[in-house]
Order: structure tokens, then sequence, then C-alpha cells
């Protein structure tokens, strides 16, 4: 995974809250064997419709989504973030996330920023006409006018995003760890292992 | 005296592999189920990495999503081809993908295979205490028999098949007390689509819920299933019911369940992990079973429930803004006005069906109500998709199966369906479904398709009648 240290740019004020999954990428999009392409289908149903936000050559190449609460509820399809990175989205600034999507969003690099609602709102004025940096070193959301939004994030998942580690290759360098709980189980519970029906 | 534990710690405790300083842990998965949709990044992944699949024995894999629910062979027993060249290739995947990463693998005309959340349980492939994952969020239900059990995405399958663990933050412990009894003819969607009202589909956030009271300990397994499974539109990412006699009944004799010694020595675990007395739950809410009336969606997300007898709500009934917003466009997409009474709405497509409501008691249930009845003029599509093909045999033994193709309904192979609109099972645009299933988002059952979610027995007798209806008025 590459680092993700700064990320900067124009931001869409959508503010929707309860955004779902089928949403962000409706279901007949999930047939794709790849990562690719989702952009096309990505808020499909939104971009229908006549002047609509994600559309608006104001917003054109904006990397940054602000949105309201409980983004990405719904299912745990992790193409919801693939759909988001493939329509050039970096970051979702949200006062709060669904649990499995800020994890998806997380194994690729896409940044989740929870940060309070009152913060949401004075985001979705400046992004109107002008960027927003969200920096990981100092976590904290800035605006060309002085304002600061500080934001936690689980220091696990900072580290291996400002690092640009592997997950996989990090638990494998934990096998004995897990080898060892295999002998433990398999001794105190032998019955977990499946009978091969 | 040793720290009184929940239900839910004792699990976790006993899945850690590695505690890190920062409070996440790897956790190690006991069992891991594989569908179609989810999984041909994961593969890829490994394959690119070059690595195996550390535990394909814990590992189960079985097509649902994407199968169609038409007849799967020929008059001479051939597989009879699937006409989207894209479902075709994403189930030819997981063929190929299974048993060359050494996975067992159901395939469609097996009659095994069905819905990943039906055939776990089903198969004894679920158990007690274990950890459980799978990359579809309704996984919550296998916590219906005790496991602790989750919806991953897709780099966290390929995590769960590279190394059989996951870094995880531990969740809160959520308490959801129901007191009392359901009254006749009040069923678990019911109950569970009020839960979902009252807490909101947020409500669960950052939890684990474990649903406690003597109704759920008097639900049947299945009914506990239903009630699990949608832990996630709740917002939590797992639901818990404590393994009691009725669970290990259940599981007693499946296929992939242990047996003899390992059985007993199983059982004698399984009665030490319910929640001890004095455990503390960071989040507790407490729902009267008395207040439960036969539940009908009326919006575009399921915290939008309403007893049948109501009346649609009017957007400005909301103290939030921003909800009596959302509101304004579920009505608006829905083709409701506010006041309208639900049981004057017509629907013209009943699905019955889904992971949340496709299991034999879910399909008598419904049988029940249709005996002996026909599906209204105005219904123009009514199906009845069973879980799995062992669901579907068992109906067609008890001849259920008849009593639905009687009443003008469909009867179809095993599958997700119309669920979710990624298969050939749509609801057409602009028109109404009395559905089984577990979301009503916008376009969920296929392109401007509007939902009600409600129980299979409720969705029985909208059929009948051609209107949201009471089933207790097809009772009386």
């Amino acid at each position: 995974m590459k680092p993700v240290t700064r990320v900067e740019g124009r931001a869409i004020p959508f503010g929707q809250k309860n955004v779902d999954t089928d949403v962000i990428i409706p279901a007949k999009w999930l047939k794709t064997i790849s990562r690719e392409g989702l952009g096309e289908g990505a808020f499909e149903a939104i971009r229908a419709e006549e002047g609509n936000i994600f559309d608006d050559p104001e917003y054109a190449g904006a990397n940054i989504l602000i949105a309201g609460d409980n983004f990405g509820c719904g299912s745990s399809r992790e193409h919801a973030a693939w759909a988001l990175a493939d329509l050039g989205i970096t970051a979702v600034i949200a006062p709060s996330f669904s649990d499995i999507f800020s994890g998806n969003a997380f194994k690729n690099g896409l940044l989740a920023i929870a940060v309070p609602q009152a913060a949401i709102d004075r985001l979705m004025e400046v992004a109107r006409t002008d960027p927003i940096t969200i920096d990981m070193e100092s976590m904290s959301v800035t605006t060309p006018f002085q304002d600061r939004f500080t934001f936690e994030m689980d220091p696990f998942r900072h580290q291996c995003l400002v690092e640009g580690l592997d997950e996989i290759d990090l638990t494998m360098a934990k096998s004995d760890a897990i080898e060892r709980h295999e002998k433990n189980s398999d001794s105190a519970k032998p019955w977990l292992t499946p009978v091969a029906a | 005296m040793k720290q009184p534990k929940t239900l839910y710690e004792k699990i976790w405790d006993a899945h850690v592999v590695d505690q890190r300083d920062d409070g996440t842990a790897l956790i190690y998965i006991d069992r891991h189920l594989v569908h179609e949709v989810t999984s041909p990044q994961a593969f890829e992944g490994l394959r690119n990495a070059g690595r195996k699949v550390r535990r394909p024995d814990l590992t189960l894999a079985v097509p649902d999503h994407n199968l169609p629910t038409t007849p799967r062979l020929d008059a001479k027993g051939n597989n009879i081809p699937i006409a989207d060249p894209q479902s075709a290739a994403q189930l030819e995947a997981l063929e190929a993908n299974a048993p060359a990463f050494g996975i067992k693998y159901i395939g469609a005309s097996d009659i095994n295979q069905g819905i990943v959340h039906v055939i776990g349980p089903e198969q004894g492939f679920t158990l007690p205490g274990t950890t459980l994952v799978c990359g579809d969020s309704h996984t919550a239900a296998h916590g219906a028999l005790g496991a602790l059990a989750f919806g991953i995405g897709t780099s966290e399958v390929e995590h769960v098949l590279a190394t059989q663990t996951l870094q995880l933050t531990r969740s809160k412990a959520m308490e959801i007390r129901v007191d009392g009894l359901l009254g006749p003819g009040i069923s678990p969607k019911d109950l569970i689509l009020h839960i979902i009202g009252v807490i909101g589909t947020a409500g669960g956030t950052g939890h684990v819920i474990e649903y406690r009271g003597e109704v759920f300990e008097q639900m049947s397994i299945e009914g506990r299933l239903t009630v699990s499974n949608m832990s996630i539109e709740a917002g939590a990412r797992a639901g818990l019911i404590a393994p009691d006699d009725k669970t290990f009944a259940y599981l007693e004799g499946r296929p992939m369940a242990p047996k003899g010694a390992d059985w007993d020595a199983a059982v004698a675990y399984w009665k030490t992990l319910p929640t001890d007395d004095g455990a503390v739950f960071d989040k507790s809410v407490t729902i009267n079973a008395a207040d439960v009336a036969p539940t009908v969606t009326w919006g575009t997300s399921p915290e939008d429930v309403v007893p049948v007898s109501g009346t649609v709500p009017s957007p400005e009934s909301f103290a939030d803004p921003s909800k009596q917003d959302a509101a304004r466009k579920s009505l608006d997409y829905m083709g409701l006005e506010a006041g309208q009474a639900l049981h004057d709405v017509a629907v013209e497509n009943i699905f019955i069906g889904s992971c949340t409501n496709s299991r034999i008691e879910d399909l008598r249930a419904a049988a029940s109500i249709l005996k002996g009845r026909k599906k209204a003029d105005n219904v123009k599509w009514a199906i009845v998709v069973p879980g799995s093909g062992l669901v579907k045999a068992q109906a067609e033994a008890e001849g259920l199966d008849r009593i639905f193709t009687d009443a003008g309904f469909e009867w179809r192979e095993p599958g997700c369906s119309a669920c979710l609109g990624m298969n050939p099972d749509k609801v057409p645009a602009g028109e109404r479904c009395a559905s089984t299933s577990n979301r009503n988002f916008v376009g969920r059952q296929g392109p401007g398709a509007r939902t009600h979610l409600m129980s299979p027995a409720m969705a029985a007798a909208a059929a009948v009648t051609g209107r949201l209806t009471d089933v207790r008025e097809l009772t009386r």
C-alpha cells in the first residue's frame, strides 16, 4: 500500500446522512471480478438526476467527499470503497461511519475521517469555494481560513496508512503466535475442526 | 472470584492470538464462509502474492448472490448455462478458485447449496463460541447460535484466507433486553423491525448486540437467526444469543457438527459461554414485547418502521431536520403520502425468501396463511425462494410447494434472489414489493423498486389481499 500522509484538494459538499452501500454502488455493479472501473456505477441513482452535485463542474476533479452521519451503512461490499477510489476520492469526511465501511476504506488507503457535525457544517461551507487539507501527522483537517479540526484514528490503522504497511505481511510475521493458538485449540477443543461432510 | 464476563468477552478472549498495546488484537477465525461476489479479488490477491489458504478445512464456499433461481438442470441433468456473462464469470471464478485453494465447494446443483447464512447453521458448520466471518454483512445471523459472527470486506476475506486471523478492535457490548413475550401472530421479524425502529440504523454502531430475555429463550433457532441477521441493520456488526439446550438440540447430528466424545466436550464448553451474572454492558436498551405489533417499513431505511395498523408518518413528526429531509425523499421515492393508512397500500409483488426469512419455519408460516387461498389479482409477481436445497426438499415433503403454487406463487431454486437486485429476480421500477428480506434501501430490489419489509406471514397476507395487511385479520 502507498503511504498516505496528506490529502489536499477540493471537496464535494454532499452532506447526506445514512448513505448506504447500495447508494454508493448498486448491486448490479458487483458482478465484476476486478477492483477497477467501479466509478462508473458510483452513486448511480443520484447521478441520474439533473444538476446533481457529483457532476457539478465546480467539483470536477474533487478528491474529498463530505457526508453526514453513518456513512457507508448496509452491506459489507468493499466495492463501495473501490468505487469511491475509482471516482478519484481519496478521503471521506463525515461525523461517523459504519464499522465495516471504515475498515474497507482503510484497507484501500481511502481515509475515513470522523469529525463532529459542527466541523462538517463548516467544511461544507468552505468546500463550495475552497480546498481542504487532511494531515495525517497532526491528525487534523484544515481550511485556508484558519479552521482546524482534529480527528482520532485507531493507532494501528494510522500507522499502517502513514507507513504504507501491508497488513497481511504484518500478520504473517506473527505466524508463530498463530500456530501456538492452533496447537492449543487442537488439544483443548478438538471439536473445533469441522467434520468433513 | 473471577470477573464476570459477557458472552462477547468470553468469545473474544478465547480467540486473541496477539494483543497489541494500542488495544487492537489479532483474532483467530474458526470458520470462514465464502461466496462468489466478495471473493474473486481476494483469491486474485493471494495468487498475485503467491500465498496459500492457511486453513482450507475451516473454509466453506457456496454460490448464492448471483445465481438465478430458475431451474439449474435440464431434463438430461445437464447444467443450464447462465445468461448474464458477468454473473457466469463470477460463478465460474468461485467454482475454479475453491478447488485450486483446497476449499470445500458446494455447487449450484448440489442439494446442500443455499444462501451462505442458511447453510452454515444447517450443515453444523456454525457452532457456538466460534468466530465466524463471511464477506457479507448478514453474517450477523450466525450469532443466533452463540457464534461471534460478522461481515467483512474483500481485503479482510483475503487476510483471513491467508492467515486465518483478523486484526480487530474490540467492540463495545450492548444489551437489548426484551421484557415479556410476543403476542399471538407476532413473529421474530416483527420484533427485530421494531427494535431497529427504536434504536435506529446507527444505534448499534461500534457494538456487538446481545439479545436477552425470555422471548429469546422461548424462540426457535430459526427465529433467533432472523433476529440476529438484522443486527447489521441496527449498525451492529454482530448479534449474539446465548447458546442453550435449543441450540444444542438444533446442532446435534448435523453433518459438520462434532460427533461422539467431541460432541460431549463441545456441549460442556458451550454451557460455560452465557453471560455471567453481574457482567457489565457498555450500553443497555430495554424493549417491551407487548409494544411489538405486526410491523412493516414505510421508507427507505430499515428504521422506518410502523405497525401495519398505523399510518405513514409525516416528515415534520421527526425532531431531526436531516431526518425530516430524508423522510420527504423516502416518501417521494416510495410514492406514499403522510397520514396514509398502511393497510390501504396496494402491492404488486411478493418476495418470500432471503437469509432473513427463507427457512422451513418461515415457509410454513407463509403457507399456513396461503393454504386454500389465492393471491389477489393485482399481485403480478409472487415468488418463494427457499434458503437452501434442503429447505426446499423439506418443504416439498410437507407439500408446502403445492400450497404456494396453488396460491399463484412461483416455487424457485435456492439463492439470494430478489433481496438485492443483482440476479435476474428484480422488482420493476415504481412497483411495490411486500418482501421478507432485510433492506428497503433505494434501488435495493432493482432500480426504482419500492420495498416494504415484513414477516413471511405478513407477506403471505399481502399476497392474498393485494395490499399491506395485518395477518391477524386472516387468522381470526
